[in-house]
Parts: C-alpha cells; structure tokens; sequence
C-alpha cells in the first residue's frame, strides 16, 4: 500500500519535473540533439539539476541495508559492458532521434492526451514485447 | 562550434525540471529500494510476477497522471510533436526494443546510472547520446528531412 504511493508520487513528481524541464515536449529535445542546427543546450541543465540531487539520494541509500518502507534496497548489479548494453542504446538513441520521444515524456505526453504519443507508446510496447519474446526462445 | 539556439534555451526551467526529476529518483530508492528508470518499470510490466505489478503501475499512472495535476494549477505548455504516425510508430519501435537489450533508457542509464557512478550506464548514456545526435544530424541536414 504504502510502496504504491510512493510509486504513484515518485511518478507523478519525475512526470512534473518533464513537463517544467521542457522534455516532454519532442521538439524541444531534437532541438538538443540537433548540434550541427541551431541548438538548444537545456536538456544538459535537465541532467546536471537530475544527477546532481539523485546522487545523494543514492549515497543515503548505500549507507542502508533496506528501505524507509522496509524492504530491500535492489540496485543493478551487472558490471559488464557487453553488445547488448551497447547495441542496445544505440538503437535506443536512433529511435529517440528520429521522434524525439523517450521513454518517460512518451508516458507524460500521453496524459495529455496526445494521439501521436499513443502510437508511439503503442509501438514501444510492441518492441518491448518483441524483446520479452526474443528472450524467451533464447 | 554550434550555435546556441538563444530563444529556445531555457537554462532555469530546464534545472528547476531536473531537481525535481532527481527528487523522485532519490525519493525511489531511499522509499522502495528501486531505480527510477522508466523503460524498465514499464518493461516489467510485460512479464508479471507476483507482489511485483502494483508499484510498477503505480509509477506509470503517476507519470501519465502528471499533465493533468500540472493542469489543475496552469496552463499545460504545448507540446510540439512534428513526426508523421509511421515515423512515430518506428521510432517507438526502436525505443522499445533498444532499452529493454541496453537495460535502461535516459532515466535509469542517464539519471539514476550516473548518480550511482555506474560504469555501464556511463557507456550506455554516451551511447544513446551520440546515436542521438548522429540521427538528427544525418536526418536534418544530410538528408533534409
């Protein structure tokens, strides 16, 4: 009960924080990406102000063995740097180039009801369901 | 050197955005012992298993919830969304099937892997980062699209 809230707060403050970032809007984040253009460097304050704060939540989180809710602390524990992590992401960036959409301002913009964002969040449940799929043969 | 897009570039905005993006991210983790990373939240929904849905939902709602609590206080800033349906769908496409094989997306690998000084994410952000900017260069002024 109590990890949903927080779940359900932590989402709704991390879709709030896209919204004023101006990430949730794709034109905007081309506008970062678009270099060799005229381009807008916000999205690189975006990142500073996120990993500058998240960094000490995750220093008081290693100082702990569980949760403030009490349970486990699970953090990734791969190390390797392998062709998937790689591959992966650069499909990833292609695609995040071509639309201008990531995951997280996909979910945002959907709410506010926008039909072309429900194609993309459509398609990117289609690939993950391809990715699941893939796996389970392997 | 590039040139700044000056009317564009909203440097408070865009900090005041990411303070509150890292807020939830370290209210994640210090809570439910999670990383904030929304491509894997929302992947682990496809392969449900037991205690492990609710949370993970709960995070979705909150950020497709969030337009319309934003809404209830100001006007919504528009979006701008240039891309036709097709060019959406495969982009999606790739979206989804690049962050499920790299484990992560901006938030988990760009966010939350930086914070936590991972290496991995380190390679991954760098990597989507520079696909990224490569596309729209090679799709805006080598291909004029």
């Amino acid at each position: 009960m109590w990890t949903a809230l927080a779940s359900l707060l932590a989402g709704l403050v991390f879709g709030l924080g896209l919204i004023v970032s101006g990430m949730a809007n794709p034109a905007k984040v081309l506008g970062f990406l678009d270099v060799g253009g005229a381009w807008d460097p916000s999205l690189a304050f975006v990142m500073a102000g996120a990993v500058a704060v998240s960094t000490v939540g995750f220093l008081l989180a290693g100082r702990r063995k569980d949760s403030l809710l009490g349970g486990p602390i699970t953090l990734p524990s791969l190390r390797h740097i392998d062709r998937r992590l790689v591959g992966g992401s650069l499909l990833f960036g292609v695609g995040w180039g071509v639309a201008g959409f990531c995951p997280g301002p996909a979910l945002v913009s959907l709410g506010s009801g926008e039909v072309k964002a429900l194609v993309f969040v459509g398609a990117m449940l289609l690939g993950m369901g391809l990715f699941e799929v893939i796996e389970r043969r392997r | 050197m590039p040139t700044i897009d000056w009317p564009h570039f909203t440097p408070w905005a865009a900090l005041a955005g990411g303070v509150l993006i890292g807020l939830s991210a370290a209210m994640f983790v210090l809570l439910n012992g999670r990383i904030a990373g929304v491509s894997g939240v929302l992947g682990g929904l496809l392969r449900p298993m037991k205690g492990d849905v609710t949370w993970r939902a709960a995070f979705v709602l909150g950020l497709v919830g969030a337009p319309l609590v934003y809404g209830l206080f100001t006007v919504l800033p528009a979006a701008q969304i240039d891309a036709g349906y097709g060019t959406l769908a495969l982009a999606g496409l790739l979206v989804g099937v690049g962050t499920r094989y790299g484990a992560g997306c901006t938030s988990g690998h760009g966010v939350c892997g930086l914070a936590r000084r991972s290496p991995r994410s380190l390679v991954a952000t760098l990597a989507f980062m520079a696909a990224g900017f490569v596309t729209v260069f090679v799709l805006r002024h080598l291909l004029n699209l």
